[in-house]
């Protein structure tokens, strides 16, 4: 996204402003606020699993959805018996881990867990209390 | 699908000093991986402007995480790609490790070297895409330009600037409030702003990393004092030898254009400011005010005598506001966060933040900015990571050509405008040179005021001749022909020139000789009455070195590499140097194996 998109000029503080907010959700990657935490696990098993399309379709409902959330990986947590896992921590709650994921769950777990706070207990393999790892 | 969102930023630092040691090779390279691994509508790369950390540049740092690699090779990219932005394990071999304790740190943030700063010139150099102005309007630029001209009355800003403190950045230190003010107040009814980028003392790169890295900080900074002056036309005066600088700055103001934020009716206020460039071509002496304008006007670049001041009768006799690249830096800041939240930082008479360039003998070269009133001590040895080597201190070095030497038994000064003063070296526009016990103040006060010297203008006697004469004078010092009375006779001429000369150049040119001679004029007293250099720099000076026989292996490493063929000896046994050929260059003690060769 460039300027270059842009033909009008800006008539005002308001419309800068407004211009902001809407360039500002770009540049919400390098900021550390506290925000929900999606994590995949990608050590060679979950990438065996299909972690990479679990990735991309959090990735795809992210954007469709406009919700603002930090996406990293993580490596083989041990448990590659039950890849893909993907594990949401919402601010001030526990960590889950999701096991045993195929594409159409995640979905699910991003509607019903980061967006509406309620944890999708069918697929939980494992749960860590705050101040944990 | 057209995707903005992205999982991951790669910010590739392209500052000249990262450029140099090979960004531009990694960002290919990170291109070409992300797209063997399908990822590049996941991962995003970003091109920055100067994070500081020179010294192990080229740096990576790595979104969402914020983890920094650091001297990063193309070689190194396929791993980064695949371990990292793939499988989410970082790379620990390319983290920063501090160099007392050997620990790898993951996070930028933590690393001592950024612990102790405190970034608001700096705050998005190496944290946005200085190429791209929708990132610098996301972080909420351009809105304290849209407040002050939109909300403020041009004496409203004029006043806020007043109550943050802000004084000059260039190095003379004036109230920059006081100076907006004067502009604003003298008849006329065409003005100019203008800024001084002509960064000319010798290992500085404080406003090209600036320029580079935030352009728009300083474009923004103009438009606001412009309006409060009442100027309506602009130039950044910026030397030709800063290519790079002088692109981005080309593309922001390009860029902010388009935008309506330079140009007409600015946040349909009515308000006009049209910004241009101008390329000087990089004589010293223009970065002093009166001959910057004279070569923006197409004149030689020489001096004239003030009053009348800029303020009055500046570019092409109209009344004109120069500032430096980080004195405009500050004003965003001021402006949005209110001259309270400036002012609470600093001394008392010195408030804010500054940026230096620390260099010489030190771990941790680099760009730093620190609040005023930090010490010597925490600048150097924490942030700085100590002297290289692990060698003593011995001086520092500050305010370019035009400052002075403060030893170690300073190095517990809070140091701001007043501090340095009084200890006879100055702020300046922000040089800092570490020296360790190797170096030869006599030495050191010679290579700057050869530098002064052959940049001075020729325009004042004092200048043009004093500085001649002072220079032959060190020389011949060094050489060994010190004569009685040749120290004073420094000091004398010393201080005719700061008396009388026409400009900041030549009244500030003797300052590096007079604060060499105020702390170490042992130094100067053994290279005359001894004739005897104590750091053993000075060629002419001095001693022969010898070989201690007992410690001697008779490796011959010493014979190999003496350049003049003075060390004689058979192999595994003991070497001898021959005092009468020897030249004392130094080159046996460094290459011998068992510290058998000292200077005699």
């Amino acid at each position: 996204m460039s300027c270059t998109e842009v033909t009008d000029k800006l008539k005002s503080l308001a419309e800068l402003r407004e211009l902001r907010e809407k360039l500002q959700k770009e540049m919400a990657t390098r900021s550390d606020s506290d925000k929900p935490k999606l994590i995949v696990g990608m050590g060679t098993c979950g990438i065996a699993a299909g972690a990479r399309n679990i990735l991309k379709a959090i990735l795809e409902e992210v954007e469709k959805r406009k919700i603002d959330v930090t996406i990293t990986q993580t490596g083989c947590i041990g448990m590659c018996e039950k890849e893909p896992l993907l594990d949401v921590k919402l601010p001030g709650k526990e960590r889950i881990t999701y096991g045993n994921l195929k594409v159409e769950d995640v979905k699910r777990i991003i509607v019903e867990h980061v967006i509406n706070g309620k944890i999708v207990e069918d697929l939980v393999v494992g749960r860590l209390e705050e101040g944990g790892i | 699908m057209d995707q903005t969102i992205y999982r991951s930023h790669v910010l590739i630092c392209t500052g000249t000093g990262c450029v140099s040691s090979g960004s531009r090779d990694i960002k290919v390279k990170l291109e070409d991986e992300l797209a063997k691994y399908d990822l590049t509508n996941e991962v995003k790369i970003v091109e920055t402007g100067c994070h500081g950390f020179c010294e192990k540049g080229p740096i990576m740092i790595v979104y969402p995480e914020g983890v920094f690699y650091c001297q990063v090779k193309p070689e190194d990219v396929e791993e980064i790609v695949e371990e990292h932005l793939l499988k989410g394990r970082i790379v620990d071999r390319l983290l920063f490790k501090e160099p007392l304790t050997e620990e790898s740190i993951p996070s930028y943030k933590q690393i001592d070297f950024y612990k102790k700063q405190k970034r608001i010139v700096l705050s998005n150099c190496g944290r946005i895409d200085p190429e791209n102005i929708d990132e610098y309007i996301a972080i909420g630029g351009y809105e304290a330009a849209g407040k002050a001209i939109t909300e403020m009355t041009p004496q409203e800003v004029i006043d806020e600037v007043k109550e943050s403190g802000l004084r000059g950045r260039g190095g003379g230190g004036f109230p920059t409030g006081l100076k907006w003010q004067f502009t604003h107040d003298a008849e006329g009814d065409k003005k100019y702003i203008i800024c001084n980028a002509d960064e000319g003392d010798p290992g500085a790169f404080m406003d090209r990393s600036v320029l580079e890295g935030d352009p728009h900080r300083v474009i923004e900074g103009m438009i606001i004092a412009a309006y409060a002056i009442g100027a309506d036309e602009g130039y950044v005066y910026v030397r030709a030898e800063y290519p790079l600088a002088i692109k981005r700055l080309e593309k922001a103001i390009a860029q902010a254009e388009e935008y309506g934020l330079l140009g007409e009716d600015l946040f349909g206020s009515g308000f006009n400011f049209k910004l241009h460039i101008k390329k000087g071509a990089g004589a010293f002496v223009c970065g002093e005010e009166t001959a910057l304008m004279a070569s923006i006007e197409g004149k030689r670049g020489m001096p004239r005598p003030r009053p009348p001041y800029p303020a009055q009768k500046g570019l092409w006799g109209k009344p004109t506001n120069i500032n430096n690249v980080e004195t405009y830096a500050n004003v965003p800041y001021i402006i949005k966060e209110g001259a309270k939240a400036f002012n609470s930082i600093g001394t008392e008479n010195s408030k804010g933040t500054k940026v230096f360039a620390l260099t010489g003998k030190i771990n941790n070269t680099g760009l730093v900015e620190v609040p005023m009133g930090i010490t010597l001590r925490e600048i150097i040895f924490d942030i700085g990571g100590g002297l290289t080597k692990g060698k003593k201190f011995k001086a520092v070095q500050t305010g370019g050509p035009s400052g002075g030497c403060i030893p170690a038994e300073y190095l517990d000064l809070p140091i701001d405008y007043d501090s340095l003063k009084e200890v006879g070296a100055m702020m300046g526009s922000g040089g800092m040179v570490v020296m360790d016990e190797g170096t030869c103040m006599v030495d050191v006060a010679r290579f700057f005021l050869n530098f002064t010297q052959s940049e001075s203008c020729g325009k004042c006697t004092p200048c043009r001749e004093g500085t001649k004469r002072m220079l032959e004078i060190l020389n011949r010092i060094c050489a060994g022909e010190g004569k009685e009375g040749d120290i004073d006779l420094l000091e004398n001429l010393a201080h005719h020139i700061k008396d009388t000369a026409l400009c900041g150049l030549g009244q500030t040119a003797p300052n590096p000789v007079l604060s060499t001679i105020r702390y170490f004029r042992d130094e100067y007293e053994a290279h005359v009455q001894d004739k005897k250099c104590p750091a053993g720099v000075c060629q002419g000076l001095a001693a022969a070195y010898v070989i201690d026989e007992a410690v001697c292996v008779g490796c011959g490493m010493c014979a190999k590499n003496c350049p003049v063929d003075a060390i004689s000896g058979k192999p595994k046994e003991s070497y001898r140097i021959d005092p009468d050929l020897c030249i004392s260059c130094g080159a046996c003690a460094e290459k011998c194996p068992v510290d058998a060769i000292s200077q005699g």
